[in-house]
């Protein structure tokens, strides 16, 4: 059982068990499935400066910041106790691509030639998390969700401008892959 | 106590997460290259299960555990979402990650993930300071 868990789970397992977190959290409780509203909160929280974006009462949504704790834990579990200790296998032509600018596929999940602790102070590294993580934090916020809350809760709900979101991220996404983050690997 | 449920969600989602390689940054590479059906075959089907989730509470009214009517808010159109959702998908493919791919990240012991998510907290922030200025 545990060597069946340690295999890189199929996509068609891994997708109905995320798209069963929809029902779930609206049957239990009434919330609606989203991830990125954590950061508000957070903000609310932590930094409210007197924004009116970020005055409001939080602790509300508090159960948000409670199923965000649960899935740093669950990385935790997986990562401790279901890994397999495989580097990942990748297409060719990504590898080769990759390794001329010295990334290999690892164990990890994320490269620590561009996401190691001594990454932190280059300039590559300096781009890819602060830069990266400014644009999550910014762009998800300016659109009103994510990945989750607008890709899979407002698709489940046929809400038309998620389906905008979601071309959009896609649409970045691409742009950065294909064509501006060759240029900064190369930094 | 009436929170502990949303913590097993999330560990599920979480274990979910790791374990079908969606926080790698490499099958997030891949995905934008179209070098892999991985990703799509996970969103897609996610979706799939999600819709017929909310056809079927909508259509046979099924209540709450709590006996309430499930509500389910309307998202309103705005510009944001193609303008903040464009800058998304860019930090999506930088780092590899969405919010929640970035927790869970953290969580395999990433440590250095943890300045992404300080830096995403930041990238809220600055929002909230200017929205008033952004064109919506």
């Amino acid at each position: 059982m545990i060597a069946f868990l340690q295999q890189p789970w199929p996509w068609y397992v891994a997708g109905p068990l995320i798209g069963l977190l929809v029902p779930a959290l609206l049957l239990t409780g009434n919330k609606t499935f989203g991830i990125s509203s954590n950061f508000r909160h957070i903000c609310a929280a932590c930094a409210p400066a007197n924004i009116s974006f970020f005055n409001y009462n939080w602790r509300k949504e508090s159960w948000n910041l409670i199923f965000a704790l649960g899935i740093l834990a669950g990385g935790v579990v997986a990562a401790q106790w279901l890994g397999n200790g495989q580097p990942a296998s990748i297409h060719p032509a990504l590898a080769a691509e990759l390794s001329l600018h010295g990334v290999h596929p690892e164990a990890a999940i994320v490269p620590s030639s561009l996401f190691g602790i001594d990454q932190i102070f280059t300039l590559r590294g300096l781009i890819l998390m602060i830069g990266g993580g400014l644009l999550v934090g910014f762009g998800t916020r300016y659109a009103g969700g994510c990945t989750s809350g607008h890709s899979i809760m407002g698709l489940s709900s046929l809400q038309w401008p998620s389906l905008v979101a979601t071309i959009a991220f896609m649409a970045g996404g691409f742009l950065m892959a294909n064509l501006i983050l060759p240029q900064i690997l190369a930094l | 106590m009436k929170y502990i449920k949303y913590l097993l969600f999330g560990v599920l989602f979480g274990i979910v997460l790791v374990k079908a390689e969606m926080i790698s940054w490499f099958r997030i590479q891949e995905m934008f290259r179209m070098q892999s059906f991985h990703m799509y075959g996970i969103i897609g089907s996610a979706v799939a299960t999600g819709l017929l989730s909310v056809w079927l509470i909508r259509r046979f009214n099924i209540k709450t555990i709590h006996g309430e009517t499930v509500v389910i808010p309307e998202k309103k159109f705005n510009k944001g979402q193609i303008y903040g959702g464009l800058l998304f998908g860019l930090g999506w493919a930088m780092t590899g990650a969405c919010p929640g791919p970035l927790f869970a990240q953290a969580g395999t012991g990433a440590a250095a993930v943890g300045v992404t998510i300080l830096a995403a907290i930041a990238g809220t922030w600055l929002y909230g300071r200017f929205r008033e200025k952004l064109p919506h």
